[in-house]
């Protein structure tokens, strides 16, 4: 079946004509209308536009001019992620209807590389959350098991991926949204370094850590995608002028020599004990395919957690005081006047998560408030940065586990904070503005997957993917897929 | 038993700041809820971060400014397509009353 | 007014520039188009829109910054200021608070024939909000419009210290000031427009006090006549409810110019929280002092330099040469005539 293909397969079978784009957007839109409905990770499928997509793809590979690797190949894009005349919704009710008038800036490069966007894929609200729970319309199942969350808050697109309904996808990370997501469901999951992929088009949650970044089948489809939305926006200031190099080029070069850094403050009580022996595992992996590892300390890991909840909420409460119903998005009617009407459709348009996160950020910006919170989150935010800064002195990447847990029952979180737990291996890395990427390393006795995690250094993300890259190669996990009958 | 992180009145000013209505009974789920939240927060006390300087931007950079050429702006019918209430060429609210 | 008082008054003026485009985004800034026609995702806050800094109006602001005196720092950045308001697109302003474009300067008047110098705390640049429409007035109207064509326009904000202590004090400071900024050609202005707009904060103390009194806000003073009488009636007033020993209450008021008084618009005794933090979408600035150097080579004679110089070299009365310098047009072309056909 095309869509049990990774891109560079796909992309194979397109050049060799053994295939073409058109029966590949067809095949998943079947398996989409079969499937979603269990999985439920798509929230709008654009299925006319991808079959006229890919019949352009068609005559290309006919004229054997195909514009990229990507071309033909058929994605979904989370829904934070403006699409020009395609509905947007965030995940929330106060963005129901809204239709860019846009494309953001990784949407018009996948464009212009021929790929094909299969639909809009389910998230929590605003990119609040770690188990698409917060969705303002569903909450996207775990293709491995359908009781159970995906993650967050990309779960959509990670689920998307696990299940077959996409040969990859884009999610964004802030805490974590696609590297938790890509554990929970056994795929690749890559946050590139802050300012590496344009925000331009990102509907944005918390500006000084969105990132977006793919979730693939395998370490080469993620280099690919990287491949394709990498590079400086003149529309982003924060976008980055690095260079952008070839992250294929270097994969299969192997970690001879490669040091690697163990956290100590990553494995700790209340790490799940399987995930602990699977990353242990893929440690002696690392090792015995020639990677030195040495402990290292990131003493300010535990606090990382508490700065990001006062950051993130403090930049969301900004970001969001746009949704008032005056420009766009949902207007509660009958409001006796102004004050009135912002209230309400805030009130009605928002979910409760949300909710607490700009009621904390608004609080911790407040006069008298400010420094003891948002200011003093900005100066541990530095310590963690440096405690980075110190490891890569010694090491070249860093292998951790990525999350503390595997994915847990539809409804099992109730409490706020139990909740904010599962990002604690995530959240430093966007604290630092790092690459981070989660692998597959394994399953747990009942059938759950399970994650390992590599950090590198800013921009080194052919370090990070080549680290991957060895580690697939010496394992089998790939090849395992969910069983899910229509 | 330990000081409320926030109170009920915080709630209600936060809450009028960021221009939420909130129910009764969410005023009082936010208060447990923000209150838990803190408490937790609070750990960043015990860090001594005495001449540390703020991070506001993840990566340093600087001087990031464009030309000043006119790049066409999107037409008049894109920009209120999405307009919860139109009225003509202009959006439309409802009375402004000063607080 | 009793003699007993004495006036002080700060003035808040905001600039609008004259670039081509807005502060933040490539849409044009030029004057009568359509309502929403001058707009993009950027100026009107549409999710996921970012902004860019135009070079230019930094420029502007820099020059500016150099012709009253002020010195530019270095490292400045620009902040996020909220508020609500259907004019603002997100609701936030991105403005600059702890580390604005540059501080300290001077501007020196004559006011009643004496010569002051007022300070200059100092000057930041910051975007414009859309324009509202309310059919009939803000009080009556049961809506009201709202066009973002303005919405982004560079504005420039320079804060006055305290220092005036009367009425023609502030006019003569408010005078010279535009004279500077259309003699710069960083802003075209016009009061009556809205291309110049004047705050003023004023606030009475007994003589020889040390601490200032209550300072209340007055807006909508669109002409340097309206900001004379503005002030003229708020002193009148002030002093007559201290003289009875009322408080006065920390507000902001409005400007009539009809009934030619000044009526409470909302209480600034809470304060707006405005909640400020550095914009995270903009990396911070870093003005170079070769950036500065180079700006400064291009500072015209300046309108008070120029009237001293044409008084002593052609021999004017201050009241001619004011008249000739009054514009730079008029001025350079004085000069040229003088060149060509000797003494005038």
């Amino acid at each position: 079946m095309l869509t049990d293909l990774t891109i560079h397969e796909l992309a194979g079978l397109f050049r060799r004509k053994a295939a073409t784009p058109t029966q590949a957007a067809r095949e998943y839109l079947d398996r989409i209308a079969a499937l979603d409905p269990k999985v439920k990770a798509y929230l709008t499928v654009t299925g006319e536009a991808a079959l006229a997509r890919a019949a352009e793809a068609d005559a290309r590979f006919q004229a054997g001019a195909p514009l990229s690797p990507l071309d033909g190949v058929p994605l979904g894009l989370k829904d934070v992620l403006c699409t020009r005349g395609v509905r947007t919704t965030c995940g929330s009710k106060i963005l129901e209807s809204f239709v860019p008038p846009y494309d953001a800036t990784v949407v018009a490069r996948l464009q212009r590389a021929g790929a094909v966007v299969l639909g809009k894929l389910n998230m929590d609200e605003f990119a609040m959350g770690s188990s698409t729970e917060n969705s303002g319309f569903f909450t996207t199942r775990n293709p491995w098991d359908l009781s159970r969350v995906p993650g967050g808050s990309s779960g959509g697109s990670a689920a998307a991926v696990a299940a077959d309904l996409a040969a990859a996808t884009l999610g964004t990370d802030t805490g974590g949204s696609i590297r938790q997501p890509a554990a929970f469901c056994g795929n690749v999951g890559l946050k590139p370094t802050y300012g590496r992929v344009s925000r331009y088009g990102l509907v944005a949650f918390a500006s000084s850590l969105d990132q977006i970044g793919p979730f693939t089948k395998d370490v080469e489809d993620a280099a690919l995608m990287l491949q394709a939305i990498a590079g400086h926006d003149p529309k982003d200031s924060t976008s980055a002028t690095v260079p952008v190099p070839d992250y294929a080029a270097g994969l299969g070069r192997g970690v001879e020599g490669l040091r690697v850094g163990i956290p100590a403050e990553y494995f700790i009580d209340g790490l799940d004990p399987e995930v602990e022996s699977a990353v242990r595992a893929a440690i002696e992996i690392l090792r015995g395919l020639g990677a030195k590892t040495e402990s290292v300390s990131l003493p300010h890991t535990e606090y990382g957690l508490a700065a990001y909840y006062l950051i993130g909420p403090a930049e969301a409460s900004s970001n969001l005081a746009r949704y008032d119903g005056v420009k766009y998005g949902l207007r509660v009617p009958g409001s006796r006047d102004l004050i009135d009407m912002y209230s309400r459709t805030r009130g009605a348009g928002f979910g409760a998560e949300v909710k607490r996160r700009v009621m904390l950020g608004t609080y911790a910006l407040s006069a008298g408030y400010h420094d003891a919170y948002y200011g003093k989150a900005q100066r541990v935010r530095t310590l963690v940065q440096r405690d980075f800064q110190h490891a890569f002195e010694r090491v070249d990447v860093i292998v951790a586990p990525t999350t503390p847990s595997v994915a847990f029952k539809v409804g099992e979180k109730a409490d706020p904070l139990s909740m904010y737990l599962n990002d604690v291996f995530t959240i430093p890395v966007n604290l630092a503005g790092l690459p981070g990427v989660s692998v597959p390393a394994g399953f747990t006795r009942a059938g759950l997957p399970i994650g390992v995690q590599v950090i590198g250094k800013a921009f080194e993300e052919e370090t990070v993917l080549r680290t991957a890259k060895a580690y697939e190669t010496a394992t089998e996990w790939r090849k395992r897929k969910p069983e899910l009958a229509a | 038993m330990p000081e409320p992180k926030i109170t009920m009145q915080e709630v209600e000013q936060v809450a009028r700041l960021a221009r939420l209505a909130l129910s009764d009974a969410e005023k009082e789920s936010m208060r447990r809820e923000l209150d838990g939240i803190l408490s937790y927060i609070d750990k960043l006390r015990a860090l001594d971060t005495e001449g540390v300087p703020p991070t506001s931007h993840a990566v340093p950079m600087t001087n990031v400014m464009r030309e000043d050429e006119p790049v066409p702006s999107l037409p008049q019918a894109d920009m209120l397509a999405n307009a919860p209430d139109r009225s003509g060429e202009f959006f439309r609210v409802p009375k402004i009353i000063e607080e | 007014m009793s003699g007993e008082y004495e006036v002080v008054i700060g003035l808040e003026v905001h600039a609008q520039l004259l670039t081509r485009t807005k502060m933040f985004c490539g849409c044009s800034t030029a004057f009568g188009a359509p309502p929403n026609t001058q707009t993009c995702p950027v100026c009107q806050g549409m999710p996921g829109s970012l902004p860019v800094i135009n070079r230019r109006a930094v420029e502007f602001g820099i020059k500016t910054a150099l012709a009253i005196g002020c010195s530019v720092n270095a490292d400045n950045r620009f902040a996020r200021k909220h508020y609500y308001y259907p004019d603002m697109p997100k609701n936030y302003q991105i403005s600059q608070y702890e580390e604005p474009l540059a501080v300290h300067g001077h501007l020196d008047v004559e006011a009643a024939g004496a010569a002051r110098r007022i300070g200059i705390e100092r000057l930041h640049l910051e975007e414009d909000v859309g324009k509202l429409v309310h059919e009939g007035s803000l009080e009556t109207a049961q809506s009201s419009q709202v066009d973002f064509n303005r919405a982004g326009v560079p504005l420039m904000e320079i804060v006055s210290k305290p220092d005036m202590r009367a009425p023609e004090e502030a006019a003569a400071y408010l005078r010279a000031l535009r004279a500077i900024v259309v003699y710069l050609g960083v802003c075209d202005g016009n009061m009556e427009e809205g291309s110049l707009r004047c705050d003023a904060n004023i606030s009475l103390r007994k003589r020889g006090a040390a601490e200032y009194g209550t300072k209340v806000e007055i807006k909508n003073m669109n002409s340097f006549r309206n900001v004379q009488h503005a002030l003229e009636y708020e002193i009148k007033r002030q002093a007559r409810a201290l003289d009875t020993g009322e408080r006065i209450v920390q507000e902001t008021r409005l400007w009539d110019p009809d009934k030619a008084h000044t009526v409470s618009m909302r209480s600034k005794e809470f304060a707006h929280d405005y909640r400020y933090f550095p914009e995270p979408d903009l990396p911070p600035l870093d003005v170079e002092a070769r950036w500065v150097e180079a700006v400064r080579a291009t500072l015209p004679e300046l309108p008070a330099a120029r009237r001293a110089r044409f008084m002593e070299a052609h021999a004017l009365s201050a009241y001619d040469a004011g008249l000739l310098t009054g514009s730079r047009a008029l001025a350079d072309y004085f000069e040229a005539a003088v060149a060509g056909c000797g003494k005038p």
